[in-house]
């Protein structure tokens, strides 16, 4: 005897809580073979708006955690991960079509990067901040800093490796993001966001968005409070124009990536969201 | 010339002051007084010391050097004799040239102060007015290291010998152990001990011996503490520790006494000494008091150089300025 | 007399000997430039110094061509102990003739002798030293082992300092292994031309750097050339935002380094003197033509009157004039413009009810002059208190809270650099934590080695100049695989050879297109 399942509503992740799109809008996803998985969220210009406003909210308080705190706050979200393992191998096998062995190795793969990112938010500064030694009586120090709010597209043909590969080193070293999960594989996307919600992340630090990245990009590529834009998964899209738009207020851009490499695990993806600061002070005896 | 009166200035202390100026006061007061950062303090210096003095300004800052100088023997081996050759150097610096200024004073030892004023002679007197000043060292000199007894006997006796000017130094040992009172109770005493019979006074330098206070915020609290107790002068150092004084350290002792004029109205004079012996160095202080407190004070009754070997610099400069070939040191007279 | 009005000390031109015209220093020469010449002059008389040649879009393919040859050819090729070695030579050829090249900064730009002898003249040796010895050590990087240079850089930068900006620029991107264009700002042309002929003393492979000279559409012209593979630029967030613009959907990597509008920060227990002489320094600096300027004076309102008053004492010393006189320290404003948009955005100032203050001293009859100027009672709202002045007017704010500070500070889109004044450890080093700008300075003001990283968050720019930083913005990490660093010119080579090596030791492809127009042309590189 079968069991009727109970199917999940998929909604966006903004600010720690899971509302519908504001527009009423919803989308089908569909498996690789075609059948109806669910009605994804179909986000507009007004959810970015809310995400930003979420995110720069949450932006003082997680960068402002010990360094410490986060990489436990991001070990911890393997570990839920992990728990949940079976969940979403099953989620990406269906909706990518792929084995199961490729769709666990995804999942561990997601796993393994949350754990080597989670590893790096305490030495990040050491390996990217100097003692400077200048020619004078001056204390001189460069530390990294978060940017600020960085708005991602995530790459598109991954359901989560992808996802995550763009979110974490964003988070490492304290930025809050907005991030536009792939159009055709969101639901590991918002499944992750309720792994997020039952973590120690704190409300506001990462937003998802699903829908239409070519319709929501533009407003958060525009955004003036939005400090940093990462198109990694943006490569189809006309992210020439996002770039573009980026100028207006100068924001750090990282251009679109391509093939199973993109967002793959560097120091670099982190030192992209990050802003070198530079502290003098006098030093004397007298 | 005449210093404050005594009363007026323990008035004025205990009006600043808001009480009594015992240890705790003292302390209260002058460690609300805004820090010294070293390094700012040390590039404004070196930022004075980087103007660029010509021709005609420099022809009246040589002078002007001359006329400001405290020329100075403090040596053990002193003689009535040694003491004449200075005099006689401080009347006439430069035989050679009748248009070169008189010193502002001659310092010297208490116990020299009689061969001083008898050398001086008709030239004793006001330097703002001419004339030559007797200053002399006292108060256990250069150590300090005696009872108040003793430093009181030293001054009075100093000022009864004709001294016009006492050169006291304070007790850095009870002011680095934060005896601020007693630091007080000692320049109020010794100033009280400057008075002469007819009610006039001997000026009063406070020699802070800078090089032994060490930090700039000490020298900065030493500096209001020996103007609250009623020195009429602050001045760097003894020159006889190996640090004197520094553009720096004068740079701060002008910033206090800047100051106090704009809280009180009242000038106090400042005087490096010590280790300055070129006139490019007396130079550099010229524009630093210039630049901080106004070329006004730069008159014997608020600006002194206490120096021995600076003379026969400027003198060097001077025949310089006005041969336009460079001179040599047989060519000024050893004192 | 006074003694403080100090006899004129006029530092000697005679150690200048300059031609009468200049071309542009291509591939190891000076040639004529296409474009119409023009005049720089002294902005202290408006007398005429030189004729300048102006590079028109052929003389940039030229440059171009010259410095991606030089680059295939030799300087990608040479040893990294070797590119160092010129790097030290040539700083050491600057520090042979600094006093030229003060006397010539000081000229064509307006800057007092004692602040281009003392600190940019200095600081360029200093800059080529330091980068000198990263030459043959690029693996301590921060990329990784065996990075790969970029190409050929494209430099613009602006008037304030020239010598200095252009140090900035090419010291980095030679050790690093590039080959270089760079055009100076139009107004300040002659120490750039001076730097070429040192070049040439130090026998510098032909091409290695090129100096174009001309105006904003020449800047323009070089930043969107194809074959440029890094842009660098330090100017107004306005050009910056062009270029932003200009590059993007290309492969070049870009540094900006823009405006600001610095708050320098007084807690009222600050070390007062020292404080005073760090506001003076930070705005009036360079006739505050600095972009790091503390422009925004952000003064703890219970001392905010003795504050001003000792600051109004002290700017009555300053010495407005000759930037050749050792004595001056407010020299020339650097252009007519420039001293039009000063006095526009005071005016505004004073009318949007802001209380000004003019230090007295007397202008000079010729030339482009700007009494320093205090602004009291400014709002966060005044434009005065937003918009980058690029001069010796500084507007003074109030704050009660170390939260207030921060707050006010923080509230521009700039984020440049940032001074904070306290005897209290503590508090500066937890403000310093909070203030949104690349560069903090406490307890002093406008300092700057080449050891010690500088740039902007927000609108201020992308990118960091100086120290290892400044040294990764000209490198990229190896290809994955470990392969050697492939540039666009020897790619087609090896293409042409008939190898398929290229197309395997190309990075991850990426949809590129043609560059889109740009809504505003680079103009000018005005800082």
């Amino acid at each position: 005897m079968s069991r009727l399942a109970v199917p999940k509503t998929y909604k966006l992740y903004i600010g720690g809580a899971f509302p519908r799109s504001e527009s009423g809008r919803t989308y089908e996803v569909r498996s690789a073979t075609g059948a109806f998985l669910a009605n994804a969220a179909k986000g507009s210009r007004k959810d970015a708006r809310d995400a930003v406003v979420a995110a720069r909210s949450a932006v003082g308080g997680w960068a402002g955690a010990t360094a410490y705190n986060r990489g436990q706050v991001l070990y911890r979200i393997a570990e839920l991960l992990e728990g949940r393992r079976a969940q979403f191998v099953a989620e990406i096998e269906e909706a990518e079509g792929v084995t199961r062995a490729a769709a666990s190795a995804q999942v561990d793969e997601a796993i393994d990067r949350w754990v080597w990112y989670a590893g790096w938010a305490d030495k990040f500064a050491q390996v990217a901040g100097n003692a400077n030694p200048v020619a004078g009586p001056y204390f001189n120090i460069s530390v990294p800093e978060p940017t600020g709010v960085v708005a991602i597209v995530a790459p598109q043909d991954s359901s989560l490796l992808g996802f995550v590969s763009a979110v974490a080193p964003a988070l490492v070293a304290g930025n809050s993001v907005v991030v536009i999960a792939s159009e055709r594989f969101p639901l590991s996307a918002i499944s992750l966001a309720e792994v997020l919600a039952t973590s120690d992340v704190p409300k506001g630090v990462v937003n998802v968005l699903t829908g239409s990245p070519a319709e929501i990009a533009p407003w958060l590529a525009s955004h003036a409070d939005v400090n940093a834009l990462d198109l990694v998964g943006a490569g189809d899209l006309d992210w020439i124009d996002l770039e573009f738009a980026a100028a207006d207020t100068l924001k750090r851009v990282l251009r679109p990536e391509q093939g199973p490499d993109a967002a793959a695990p560097a120091l670099g993806r982190i030192a992209a969201f990050t802003e070198t600061k530079t502290v003098w002070h006098t030093k004397s005896m007298k | 010339m005449t210093g404050t009166s005594l009363i007026t200035a323990r008035e004025r202390a205990l009006a600043v002051l808001g009480g009594e100026p015992d240890d705790a006061t003292l302390r209260r007061y002058l460690h609300g007084i805004p820090g010294v950062d070293a390094v700012g303090l040390e590039q404004r210096a070196a930022g004075l010391g980087t103007r660029s003095i010509k021709t005609t300004s420099k022809q009246w800052a040589l002078d002007r050097i001359i006329e400001l100088i405290d020329l100075t023997t403090l040596e053990g081996a002193d003689t009535p004799g040694k003491v004449r050759s200075l005099v006689a150097k401080a009347i006439t610096p430069d035989p050679a040239d009748p248009t070169t200024p008189r010193v502002a004073a001659v310092c010297v030892y208490g116990d020299m102060v009689p061969y001083a004023v008898d050398a001086l002679g008709a030239a004793h007197g006001d330097p703002d007015d001419g004339l030559i000043s007797v200053a002399a060292v006292a108060t256990a000199f250069p150590s300090g290291r005696a009872s108040l007894e003793i430093k009181l006997a030293d001054t009075a006796e100093a000022v009864a010998a004709g001294a016009d000017e006492i050169d006291m130094v304070i007790d850095r040992g009870a002011f680095l152990s934060g005896r601020y009172g007693l630091v007080f109770d000692q320049i109020a005493a010794v100033k009280e001990a400057c008075r002469r019979p007819d009610g006039t006074s001997a000026s009063l330098k406070v020699i802070l011996e800078t090089g032994e206070l060490v930090t700039y915020d000490n020298v900065r609290r030493a500096s209001w503490l020996s103007i609250l107790a009623g020195g009429d002068f602050i001045k760097t150092s003894t020159g006889k520790v190996p640090s004197a004084a520094t553009l720096p350290v004068t740079l701060l002792m002008l910033e206090v006494v800047r100051d106090w004029h704009l809280a009180t109205g009242q000038r106090i004079g400042v005087k490096p000494a010590g280790g300055i012996r070129t006139s490019k160095d007396a130079i550099k202080y010229l524009v630093t008091v210039a630049e901080t407190v106004g070329e006004d004070w730069l008159q014997p009754h608020l600006f002194r150089f206490g120096a021995s070997s600076l003379l026969n610099d400027v003198l060097l400069q001077r025949q310089k300025l006005s041969t336009s070939h460079y001179s040599g040191p047989d060519y000024v007279t050893i004192d | 007399m006074s003694f403080l009005e100090y006899a004129p000390a006029p530092e000697s031109t005679s150690v200048l000997n300059l031609r009468d015209q200049y071309g542009l220093f291509i591939d190891g020469e000076f040639v004529d430039g296409r474009g119409t010449p023009f005049q720089t002059i002294s902005p202290a008389t408006e007398a005429r110094i030189a004729t300048i040649a102006n590079a028109n879009e052929a003389d940039v393919d030229l440059a171009v061509a010259a410095a991606r040859r030089a680059y295939d050819r030799t300087w990608s090729r040479m040893s990294g102990r070797d590119r160092g070695k010129y790097l030290f030579r040539i700083a050491r050829l600057v520090q042979e003739r600094a006093r030229e090249l003060a006397v010539a900064e000081s000229l064509d730009n307006g800057k007092p002798i004692k602040e281009s002898r003392d600190v940019d003249v200095p600081l360029v040796a200093a800059w080529f030293f330091y980068y000198a010895g990263w030459a043959d050590k690029l693996d301590h990087a921060g990329l990784g082992a065996n990075p790969r240079s970029l190409g050929v850089a494209a430099q613009v930068i602006p008037w304030n300092f020239p010598l200095l900006m252009l140090a900035w620029k090419i010291a980095p991107a030679l050790a690093a292994g590039n080959t270089v264009v760079l055009k100076p700002a139009e107004t300040t042309p002659l120490t750039a031309l001076i730097f070429a002929e040192i070049l040439q003393q130090a026998d510098l492979p032909a091409g290695v750097v090129n100096i174009i000279t001309g105006a904003g559409d020449t800047g323009a012209a070089l930043v969107a050339h194809e074959g440029v593979d890094k842009v660098a630029f330090t100017g107004s967030t306005g050009v910056g935002r062009a270029i932003a613009r200009q590059v993007a959907g290309t492969d070049k990597k870009v540094t900006l380094e823009l405006g600001g509008k610095a708050a320098n920060i007084v807690f009222d227990d600050a070390p007062i003197d020292q404080a005073i002489e760090g506001i003076v320094n930070g705005i009036f600096f360079n006739q505050g033509h600095v972009c790091c300027a503390g422009s925004r004076l952000l003064v703890q309102e219970n001392i905010h009157d003795e504050v001003v008053d000792r600051l109004k004492n002290r700017l009555s010393t300053l010495r407005l004039g000759d930037p050749l006189d050792k004595n001056t320290d407010i020299g020339a404003i650097n252009s007519r413009e420039q001293l039009d948009r000063i006095r526009e955005l005071s005016d505004i100032g004073e009318a949007e009810g802001a209380e000004r203050w003019t230090a007295p001293c007397e202008i000079p009859e010729n030339g482009f002059w700007f009494a320093p100027t205090i602004f009291t009672g400014v709002q966060t709202s005044s434009r005065i208190a937003r918009d980058e002045i690029f001069g010796p007017v500084l507007s003074v704010l109030t704050f009660r809270t170390p939260a207030e500070a921060i707050a006010k500070a923080n509230n521009t889109p700039y984020g440049l650099s940032a001074g904070i004044w306290s005897d209290k450890g503590s508090r500066i080093l937890a403000v310093a934590d909070q203030l949104r700008a690349g560069v903090i300075w406490a307890n002093t003001f406008n300092r700057f080695d080449p050891a010690s990283p500088f740039g902007g968050y927000k609108e201020s720019g992308y990118g960091r100049e100086g120290g290892r930083h400044g040294l990764a913005a000209y490198l990229a990490p190896a290809p994955v695989g470990g392969q050697a660093a492939i540039t666009r010119s020897s790619r087609a080579a090896v293409e042409a050879a008939g190898s398929d090596a290229a197309a395997a030791a190309e990075p991850k492809p990426r949809r590129t297109r043609a560059p889109r127009t740009p809504k505003a042309t680079t103009k000018g590189s005005k800082r």
